[in-house]
């Protein structure tokens, strides 16, 4: 990143803590970057004089008399064409040994988008995933988070989704990836022969913490290039963004403020809410859709991260391993896709949400019954057929490793109706049980 | 002249300004940045430093940047072409906004100024006015919209004269009135108000004594709402909040609809957007967006205008109020306004109160809801705000400050619960931790008798009962097993699951379900309550079962038909065979 022409170097810092450095500088803007030490900083607070900064690689043997030289802007990303198939740090950076991209330099973490310029997102994004597209269907212009423990397959099944939805870009923004985690997404990219349609911005766990800020406004001002410009579908998958809270936590508790809960800044829920929200149809045709993780502890959802997270976005996808079947499935219960309403029943099936209900109401019935087996009751017939249902139901069609369209799920959850139950204790509209549940 | 200041620092928006001259605490200042104005409110004052919050991002801003100051609060126009409008917080009209993005510091006004609109005179040259009285009317989309004597007026006065008939532009003169000094005052179609005021210009606020239909079974029945009244939607998220509070404006018995979407999802608001303008109100025929008003302040727009987002709609919606009509106001969420005040107050380095919010938070948000009511006018007539205020609370845990502080300001309480939205049993609004304060009210009891039913609050303190007592049983069962409780256990399980299947649960996204009037809502409540009231014999549990579902899934069908139509007729016959026959 160069700077301007003539620029001032200071050499007297007056405070370093872990994650800022503050010294006395005249004329510096609200935000914009500078270079301490060699490192990337930015403009956190300004009282008078004294500047405050956040060193993003952290402030580890930073001297009082270190070099500090601004910007006189906030950061900026190269945008253009060039970006397809290339791997970027968190400055934007390239790191697979190609050139820099050359584009229009445009500052990261721009304006929103006019609420009223919005077009109601209507495309499906279809993954092959039952417990996804049948329960908790996704729409382009959707914002959506994987809820996972930390053992679970998340990034792979983000990896998988990302495969198979049919979009023109696929911006991968790694927060703290492992570095297994890193080469698994380069290698699956490359395997599906997709490269030249990913866009990848990668801090890995080998590197500092703070610096992890800057990857979901790497990302989507990428996104925005491609999606506002091009009017191209753009998917942002954004990994894992409990360690870019955990970032946000550090900086706050390094600039004295006062945290809310579990640790958490007080502006979490903005600060998550404006990446987030970067979700957009737009009128033109071009989209960004987010699918995140947001790694829970012990399947807590209370905690601060994930609840204010799901506050934003519109549903999570709750991974969570069966016990009875031992396959991972996509839980329907703590699941949801706020947006399905607007296109099941319409660009599916119309028994779609009839169906899905229905599936669930039993599902939940076999949970009841469960709880009674293992409280040492004995089970009616119904809670019998609840439970041989609940497992054909979680291996054929809750299972991650599931891949088949829309109209097959309806038709193998019928099958299951037909198998186990009764026309009354569907409790579906009449006019719909008459066409599907005869074949 | 204006007080000017210079910028002395800088915290995200928070930003202290040195000031040569006045400012007065909640003043609003612009702020010079390159050119682009940046709006700001002043919210702390400390000798000749200003702290002011930001309405906009406040990159690139520099100490020694200039400020100008207003000399008034943050304001809102009030007049015609308010309806049908979308705004941000600050009552810029979207609508209006060039281009894709929002660009900071681009302001548009909020009334269209060239817009005709026919005017017909009320007053007379001699009448004596005061503040809200009407001078005349326009008619806006298909509401008589009132032009009154501005709020700010105090005093009384007398009208010198008034336009005729005709058309006029919001800016025109449409009246002269003279104060008691004699002076003459130019009145036109549009006035401004600090929008956290209250307007206060009506003769008294009696105590809600009408109930408010909202076509949602498990309020209107269960815990109805009062006209003028206030009530709040706690629960966490993915329990519905959104969609109830989408369905009560859908269907609410009111003539104004204002809603304020505060620091929510964006696509939550394009919904309305996208659906409103094609939507028609069942009572006037009218498109629904002909009496809406949005207040969109989403979560990705500046914070400190998500605050001002809901005064700007609790301000129109008290205009309207002045005018004789029935306004809904609808805030979602009012967690995410009190979550902007904690942002600020933490960069004031405040001592914080519970979960680091400001410690007057429970003073604000009382504040705020008082400001609902129903009211007589000067003039005899009445209007009302009735405020419905949904709450985020952290973690679902309805122990956190933003639901008691509300609990204690709002009169209706709909706890959305997490175990039924699991079990998609919509709306999630739990039937035993929900209430209404107005059933009390004997004002309202006496309303609900005259117009729904002569002894309905009694059928619908039965029901309730019904409700806890099968929970009571559901426990029971859990703990001794199906077989080891007697059947009575069971059939008071069943009803309280017939009544919960019934009439508790509506299905919002069915055409017909989704909007129940009174009328049918009285149908279904009384064949439910009857059937409950049957005593039916089983020789086991599973017949109980079996038995019960039969007349659920019948009843179901029922809510799904046309009201007393073919369809619906058949299933009441299959329903009475189904309970004739049982034992």
């Amino acid at each position: 990143m160069a700077g301007r022409a003539f620029q001032k170097i200071y050499t007297q810092l007056e405070a370093i803590t872990k994650a800022t450095i503050s010294l006395r500088a005249k004329g510096v803007t609200n935000e914009e970057l500078a270079i301490v030490a060699g490192r990337l900083a930015q403009v956190v607070k300004i009282k008078k004089d004294l500047v405050t900064l956040q060193v993003f690689s952290g402030t580890e043997n930073i001297a009082t008399n270190a070099e500090v030289i601004f910007f006189g802007e906030p950061p900026v990303l190269n945008v253009s064409d060039e970006l397809a198939g290339r791997f970027f740090n968190a400055y934007g950076e390239p790191i697979d040994n190609g050139p820099a991209p050359q584009g229009e330099r445009r500052f990261i973490g721009g304006p929103s988008v006019n609420p009223f310029r919005r077009m109601q997102p209507s495309e499906l994004i279809p993954t092959g995933i039952a417990g996804i597209d049948l329960n908790n269907t996704l729409v382009s212009g959707q914002k959506i988070p994987f809820f996972a423990d930390p053992d679970q397959p998340y990034n792979q099944v983000m990896a998988l989704v990302a495969m198979r939805a049919d979009v023109d870009k696929i911006i991968l923004g790694g927060m703290g990836l492992t570095n297994d985690d890193y080469l698994f997404f380069k290698q699956s990219f490359e395997n599906a022969g997709a490269l030249n349609k990913i866009i990848s911005f990668v801090n890995t766990t080998e590197q500092p913490p703070v610096e992890r800020l800057l990857i979901p406004d790497m990302a989507l001002a990428a996104a925005e290039y491609f999606a506002v410009d091009k009017n191209e579908k753009v998917l942002v998958l954004l990994t894992d963004m409990t360690l870019y809270a955990d970032a946000l936590s550090i900086v706050s508790n390094r600039m004295d403020q006062i945290p809310s809960k579990d640790s958490m800044p007080g502006s979490l829920y903005s600060d998550l809410a404006k990446i987030y929200e970067k979700a957009v149809q737009l009128p033109d045709g071009g989209s960004i859709t987010i699918i995140a993780v947001t790694t829970l502890s012990g399947g807590d959802i209370t905690h601060a991260i994930p609840d204010n997270t799901g506050y934003i976005t519109e549903g999570q996808l709750f991974l969570r391993t069966d016990s009875d079947t031992g396959k991972v499935i996509v839980d329907p219960f703590r699941s949801l896709s706020r947006l399905k309403q607007l296109v099941i029943g319409n660009k599916t099936r119309e028994d779609h949400n009839h169906v899905m209900n229905a599936a669930v109401r039993l599902y939940a019935d076999a949970a009841n019954a469960k709880t009674k087996l293992e409280n040492g009751f004995d089970l009616s017939d119904y809670d019998l057929r609840c439970l041989e249902y609940a497992k054909d139901y979680s291996v054929r069609l809750l299972s991650i490793d599931v891949n088949i369209n829309t109209t097959e799920m309806l038709d193998t959850v019928w099958e299951l109706f037909r198998k186990y139950f009764t026309v009354n204790e569907l409790g579906i509209k009449e006019a719909i049980m008459n066409k599907y549940w005869e074949v | 002249m204006k007080t000017k200041g210079k910028v002395t620092g800088i915290i995200s928006n928070l930003v202290t300004i040195e000031v040569d001259g006045p400012v007065a605490q909640n003043e609003i200042c612009y702020i010079d940045l390159s050119g682009t104005k940046l709006m700001a409110e002043v919210i702390k004052i400390s000798k000749n430093e200003a702290f002011v919050q930001v309405y906009e991002s406040t990159r690139g801003l520099k100490p020694g940047d200039n400020a100008e100051f207003e000399g008034h609060m943050l304001e809102v126009s009030l007049g015609p072409g308010l309806l049908s409008s979308s705004y941000d917080g600050l009552q810029n009209n979207l609508e209006t906004m060039e281009g894709v993005f929002l660009i900071r510091g681009e302001y548009t006004a909020a009334l269209d100024s060239e817009k005709l609109w026919e005017f017909t005179p009320f007053a007379k040259p001699g009448d004596e006015v005061t503040a809200a009285d009407w001078l005349g009317e326009v008619t806006e989309g298909w509401l008589p919209h009132k032009i009154m004597v501005p709020f700010a007026f105090k005093e009384r006065y007398t009208v010198k004269s008034v336009a005729s008939s005709g058309e006029y532009k919001i800016t025109d003169t449409i009246a002269v009135i003279t104060d008691s000094s004699g002076s003459d005052l130019n009145i036109t179609m549009v006035q401004r108000w600090p929008v956290k005021i209250a307007v206060t210009a009506f003769r008294d606020k009696p105590r809600p004594y009408r109930f408010m239909e909202t076509g949602v079974r498990c309020i209107d029945t269960f815990n109805p709402i009062a006209e003028g009244g206030t009530g709040f939607i706690p629960g966490p998220f993915g329990c519905g909040k959104t969609v109830l509070q989408h369905a009560i404006s859908k269907q609410a018995e009111a003539d104004v609809i204002i809603m304020a979407a505060c620091g929510e999802r964006a696509n939550e608001v394009v919904e309305i957007f996208t659906e409103f303008p094609k939507l028609i109100d069942a009572r006037t025929g009218r498109k629904l967006m002909e009496r809406t008003t949005i207040i969109c302040n989403t979560s990705n727009m500046p914070v400190a205008a998500r605050e001002a987002s809901v005064y700007t709609a609790m301000t129109i919606g008290e205009y309207y109020r002045a005018m004789g009509h029935k306004v809904l106001l609808l805030a979602d969420s009012t967690s995410r306004w009190a979550q902007a005040l904690r942002e600020m107050s933490n960069r004031m380095e405040e001592l914080p109160g519970a979960d680091a919010f400001p410690m007057d938070l429970p003073a604000i948000i009382s504040n705020f809801y008082s400001r609902a009511g129903i009211v007589n006018l000067n003039n005899g007539k009445t209007g009302s705000v009735t405020f419905i205020g949904t709450v985020s609370p952290a973690g679902g845990n309805l122990k956190e400050p933003v639901t008691e502080s509300t609990k204690k300001a709002a009169r209706c309480f709909y706890a959305l619960s997490q175990n039924r939205a699991d079990r998609k049993r919509y709306p999630a609004v739990d039937p035993i931790d929900s209430y209404s304060k107005y059933l009390e009210y004997p004002e309202i009891v006496e309303d609900l008798t005259k117009r729904v039913n002569h002894d309905w609050v009694e059928k619908v303190l039965h029901g309730k009962n019904l409700v806890l007592r099968g929970k009571e049983a559901y426990e029971q069962i859990n703990i001794l097993g199906d077989d080891g409780v007697p059947i009575e256990y069971h059939k008071k399980f069943w009803k309280s699951e017939l009544i919960d299947f019934t009439i508790l649960q509506q299905d919002a996204f069915d055409k017909i379900d989704a909007s129940s009037p009174m009328e049918r809502q009285q149908f279904m409540f009384t064949l439910v309550l009857d059937i409950c009231d049957k005593e039916f014999e089983f020789e086991n549990f599973e017949e109980c079962a079996d038995f019960y579902k039969k007349l659920i899934n019948i009843i179901r069908q029922m809510n799904y038909s046309e009201f007393k139509g073919e369809d619906f007729n058949r299933y009441l016959e299959q329903l009475k065979n189904e309970t004739d026959n049982g034992r």
